[in-house]
């Protein structure tokens, strides 16, 4: 009991002293899971759209591919994207292993799935006769599909959260191909991880309290433009 | 009408339409054209083809085979499917209303044409008062009633200044009330703006009261066109006289004849009527239920009235503003009457009456036709 009081008042003491390191954490991880989760909105988006709108032959794999694709374990994806970016791999030239950008990447083919599974679910739901009403109104191809990715908004604020919230938190594939260097990649679950595997469970519980913290006012933010939002 | 002035009229022509779905043809229209001005009543049982040509003529699905003419153009050759579209509006069944305001939803054809707020303002504020929801204008198109939101996509659909306006069933998902007060306004809109319209709906009466011809669908296929008078009155077969409302249909045997009147045996009775057929033809009598009379005094010889027969009441039904009395005459035969007749005459089911009807007033199709 003791262990976890010290540990809170350890980190309470780091928050309110804006203690260097973990600032600098807490900003990489903010960074590394942020441009990862934007760079899966673009592609989930896009392609979840298209497998949405469009019937092509092995569609339904397709679609059974991306749901599975939901359920990624990152460890996998971690090992992926470092055989790829090893120093003799395919795309060892790049030489980004063990930097944020491998991070980036591992991140983004985390939640690339995630967002498409549920941009997939969010156009199928919308009224398949208001793909008709917008050609009507004499809309291209394009401002079509903008228009249905507006219709889908809400379900499509939950992909940005399941997106973010499964990369903020995920632990395996950061510390295999982003190496958790200090003051380079490492983000707060590959340190935590480093913590409390050296007993220093206060360091440890401050930072997963970061965590949980950074998590819940995102979620907060975006959960408050989804209810905003919502028809009443 | 010489034949040049018809074709300038005609706003567009499907030629040779079909349309299939799970190797099927589900539509299949040699021709139709809808002329400049006109509101074009398509009407059928739900299955019968009318959204399938609604949205074929739209260019919203493509036909296996068959060609689109737009002001003499060919769609999608001499004349882009896009550009065809903007000069078209589509109002389906289900408002299909974006999820922002009435007003950003009444504006949303003209932002898809690239026009900017300060033309499209003034054509998004004159539609909202053209279909009377000024005050809904900030309100969330989520928020509304359905006949609110049917308005609203009407509106929509107007502010675009269409030169063919589709309705698809526009009125059948909004309560009795509201879709009397809407199809009133349409037809004010409709008249005022001279939009020449194709309106799809199963319900005859809404048909009748806002087209100017009439066609009928059944099985993907037109199977008559022409004046609400020729449809209704001169139905061209056994489907659509029992479609447009005539109630009693009688087979019988032609009798004898004497000039273009003549004698049929119907159930042991005859009955009068005007036609060109031939003694021994078998032919089918359309009696409309409006144009049967009831008289607790008349006899016959007493009357011009050719039809003359002692009917008993079997049941009385209210049906709107008529009532519905089915009658036996020997043979079946539905009469609408009103409610004050109905009081005046004290009619009631098991009384014996006289039901009449004349001989003009029945439409007579040839069995073997």
């Amino acid at each position: 009991m003791d262990l976890i009081l010290d540990g809170i008042k350890k980190a309470f003491w780091l928050l309110v002293t804006l203690d260097p390191e973990v600032m600098g954490i807490t900003w990489l991880s903010l960074k590394v899971s942020g441009i990862a989760t934007l760079v899966s909105l673009l592609l989930g988006i896009s392609i979840g759209s298209v497998i949405a709108l469009t019937r092509f032959p092995g569609r339904r794999v397709a679609v059974s591919l991306v749901n599975t694709g939901m359920g990624l374990p990152p460890v996998v994806v971690g090992l992926f994207v470092s055989i790829m970016l090893w120093r003799n791999g395919p795309l060892g030239f790049l030489e980004i292993l063990y930097t944020p950008t491998a991070m980036i990447v591992a991140q983004a083919i985390i939640a690339t799935p995630i967002v498409m599974g549920i941009t997939l679910a969010a156009m199928q739901q919308l009224p398949k006769k208001l793909r008709l009403q917008i050609f009507a109104l004499g809309a291209t191809r394009l401002q079509m599909v903008w228009i249905l990715i507006k219709e889908a908004k809400l379900p499509l604020l939950a992909a940005v959260m399941a997106g973010f919230g499964g990369v903020i938190s995920e632990v395996g594939a950061s510390i295999m191909v982003g190496g958790n260097i200090r003051g380079y990649s490492r983000v707060l679950t590959t340190a935590t991880v480093m913590e409390t595997s050296r007993g220093n469970f206060d360091v440890a519980i401050a930072l997963g309290i970061i965590l949980l913290l950074l998590a819940y006012v995102i979620n907060a933010i975006l959960t408050h433009i989804q209810q905003h939002e919502r028809p009443r | 009408m010489t034949e040049q002035a018809t074709e300038s009229q005609t706003v567009l022509e499907g030629k040779g339409l079909r349309v299939g779905r799970g190797g099927v043809i589900v539509l299949d229209v040699p021709s139709v054209s809808i002329i400049e001005g006109e509101v074009l009543g398509l009407i059928g049982p739900n299955g019968a083809g009318k959204t399938t040509l609604l949205q074929t003529l739209s260019y919203l699905l493509k036909p296996v085979s068959g060609e689109l003419y737009f002001r003499g153009a060919k769609v999608g050759s001499d004349v882009p499917v896009l550009e065809f579209r903007r000069r078209l509006a589509m109002v389906f069944q289900e408002p299909l209303l974006f999820d922002t305001t009435v007003f950003q939803n009444v504006m949303s054809g003209l932002k898809i044409r690239g026009m900017k707020r300060s033309e499209s303002d003034g054509i998004v504020v004159e539609q909202l008062e053209r279909f009377g929801i000024s005050h809904l204008s900030g309100r969330s198109a989520r928020r509304l009633s359905g006949g609110e939101a049917q308005r609203v996509s009407l509106a929509r659909a107007f502010a675009t200044r269409p030169e063919i306006l589709f309705l698809d069933e526009p009125f059948a998902s909004v309560d009795q009330p509201s879709s009397e007060a809407l199809i009133e306004d349409l037809q004010v809109v409709l008249r005022k703006t001279g939009t020449t319209a194709i309106l799809a709906t199963h319900d005859r009466m809404e048909a009748l009261r806002l087209s100017d011809r009439l066609a009928v669908m059944m099985d993907g296929r037109i199977l008559q066109i022409g004046s609400p008078d020729a449809v209704m009155n001169r139905p061209a077969d056994e489907f659509i006289a029992s479609f447009v409302g005539v109630e009693t249909i009688l087979t019988g045997r032609v009798v004898s004849r004497d000039g273009s009147s003549f004698l049929t045996a119907v159930s042991g009775h005859e009955i009068e009527a005007v036609g060109d057929v031939l003694p021994g033809e078998t032919v089918l009598l359309c009696i409309r239920p409006e144009n049967v009379s009831l008289s607790t005094s008349l006899r016959r010889g007493a009357t011009s009235v050719r039809n003359v027969f002692p009917a008993k009441i079997e049941k009385i039904t209210p049906l709107g503003l008529y009532q519905r009395v089915t009658l036996d005459c020997g043979f079946p035969l539905v009469s609408y009457v009103t409610k004050h007749s109905v009081e005046g005459l004290s009619l009631r089911e098991g009384k014996e009456v006289t039901a009449s009807f004349k001989a003009t007033a029945i439409h007579v199709l040839r069995k073997n036709r």
